[in-house]
């Protein structure tokens, strides 16, 4: 078989390129991963991705790959075993439909959580929870989204995570709760004990200090 | 084999074109309900309860929302006449240039034309700099999708009938034959395809629709 190169353009702190660091991983893939400074973008990184200029890039055998999912869906397609979509088309639709959810919506609902203020920050919360009960509706029995084991969507929801550490961070009350939301807590609790899943997020102690200082100033008043 | 297929829709959703589009390319036959957006049908809101917009395509009685991931799953279910392309770096392009579309171009040319003036003309350096990397991706191609119609064309599509009718309601050229050639003459190559042609909207419905959104952004920005 031809020699492989596989490279990552990431950064520690980011959801999104750690998610590629997941896929790569359960499929047994070996790559390169390069350390992006984003305040010091490298030429690599603006030749690879001219558009975005942003992480995470995938570059296999020098053709480059940029935004989340669309490389989470590459990776599915190259490298066939240990699949993180599912084989049916339907299903395969609810995945992408969830992850584009949290995306779209619960990214940005998950930031004013932390950043606004007052009746702004209540409102972001509401709605976070809203959109974290949809979640637990898609979740249902199933020990993953992706069933017995980790998927598409659970790579993508990966975000939640870095909520709950900003949370932390600034000591608020946890939203995502047992009492509240009992079934997507589990689910976290399970993430996070995975193998594959558990080397893939930003080490707990530099993470909670990287919130302190980014939102400190934004603590909200209980 | 029964296959039961409904889009809703709504006359002008430049969304639920995509999928008019895809049906019509694979030969799909399918029953369209319209939708008033200020009075949604209870199935409306029965089979898209998390964002309640079209378009839904409902096949055998499940429900999919949002159209790029209804063009996929359609891509995926009929085999004939293939949206994406077969090879896996191509079919990333593919859904980059998707998004690309709809995160980026879509925002840049609406803020062209509600903006005037000076904002006008700021809000332009962005929405030429989008539309010269799809200049840039039409290089040597007929099409998005090469020499036939495929998934980015069908995502970008909007592009051109809108751009269009924008121009004329606002007097402003947008998309110049000679700064942005390839992407003028993929204009009128995909719009004037027959299946692409059959379906645009009514133009003097849209007009007014369009004529209307901007002028309530507009005073609505005034306040």
């Amino acid at each position: 078989m031809a020699e492989e190169e596989v490279k990552l353009f990431g950064t520690w702190g980011s959801p999104f390129s750690r998610r590629i660091e997941v896929a790569l991983k359960l499929k047994g893939v070996q790559y390169e991963y390069i350390e992006e400074d984003l305040t010091n973008k490298s030429p690599a990184l603006l030749n690879y991705n001219p558009v975005n200029k942003q992480i995470p890039v995938l570059v296999h055998n020098g053709k480059p790959v940029a935004e989340s999912f669309v490389i989470m869906e590459y990776i599915d397609e190259t490298w066939k075993h240990n699949p993180i979509l599912p084989a049916d088309p339907y299903e395969r639709a609810m995945a992408r439909f969830w992850a584009k959810y949290i995306d779209e919506k619960f990214w940005p609902a998950a930031k004013k959580t932390v950043v606004a203020k007052g009746e702004e920050q209540k409102g972001a919360i509401d709605e976070i929870q809203q959109q974290m009960k949809n979640l637990e509706g898609e979740l249902k029995e199933k020990k993953f989204f992706g069933g017995e084991s980790l998927g598409f969507l659970d790579i993508a929801a990966n975000i939640i995570i870095w909520l709950v550490v900003a949370q932390e961070a600034l000591g608020m009350d946890q939203i995502l709760n047992e009492e509240k939301l009992p079934v997507l807590h589990g689910w976290l609790h399970r993430l996070l004990d995975d193998a594959v899943f558990k080397e893939c997020v930003p080490p707990k102690e530099r993470h909670l200090d990287f919130f302190k200082v980014k939102f400190g100033s934004s603590i909200a008043s209980k | 084999m029964g296959e039961e297929v409904k889009l809703f829709r709504t006359w002008s959703s430049p969304f639920a074109l995509r999928i008019v589009w895809a049906l019509r390319i694979k030969g799909i036959e399918y029953e369209t309900i319209f939708e008033d957006i200020s009075n949604k049908s209870p199935s409306l809101l029965q089979y898209n309860p998390v964002h309640r917009k079209v378009p839904v395509l409902l096949h055998n009685g499940r429900p999919i929302a949002e159209s790029l991931v209804i063009l996929e799953y359609i891509d995926e279910t009929w085999k004939q006449a293939p949206l994406l392309p077969v090879d896996p770096h191509e079919r990333a392009m593919a859904r980059f240039w998707a998004k690309f579309g709809d995160d980026k171009i879509l925002g840049s040319i609406w803020s062209v034309f509600i903006k005037q003036g000076k904002e006008q003309e700021e809000a332009m350096v962005p929405a030429m700099e989008n539309l010269k990397f799809l200049e840039g991706e039409l290089k040597g191609k007929k099409f998005f999708g090469g020499e036939t119609i495929g998934f980015v064309d069908l995502a970008l599509g909007w592009l051109a009938n809108l751009i269009g009718l924008l121009e004329e309601i606002v007097g402003l050229k947008v998309v110049d034959g000679e700064k942005l050639p390839l992407l003028s003459a993929w204009m009128q190559d995909f719009g004037d395809a027959p299946i692409i042609k059959d379906n645009w909207p009514a133009r003097d419905g849209m007009i007014l629709k369009f004529q209307a959104l901007r002028d309530a952004t507009i005073a609505a920005a005034s306040k």
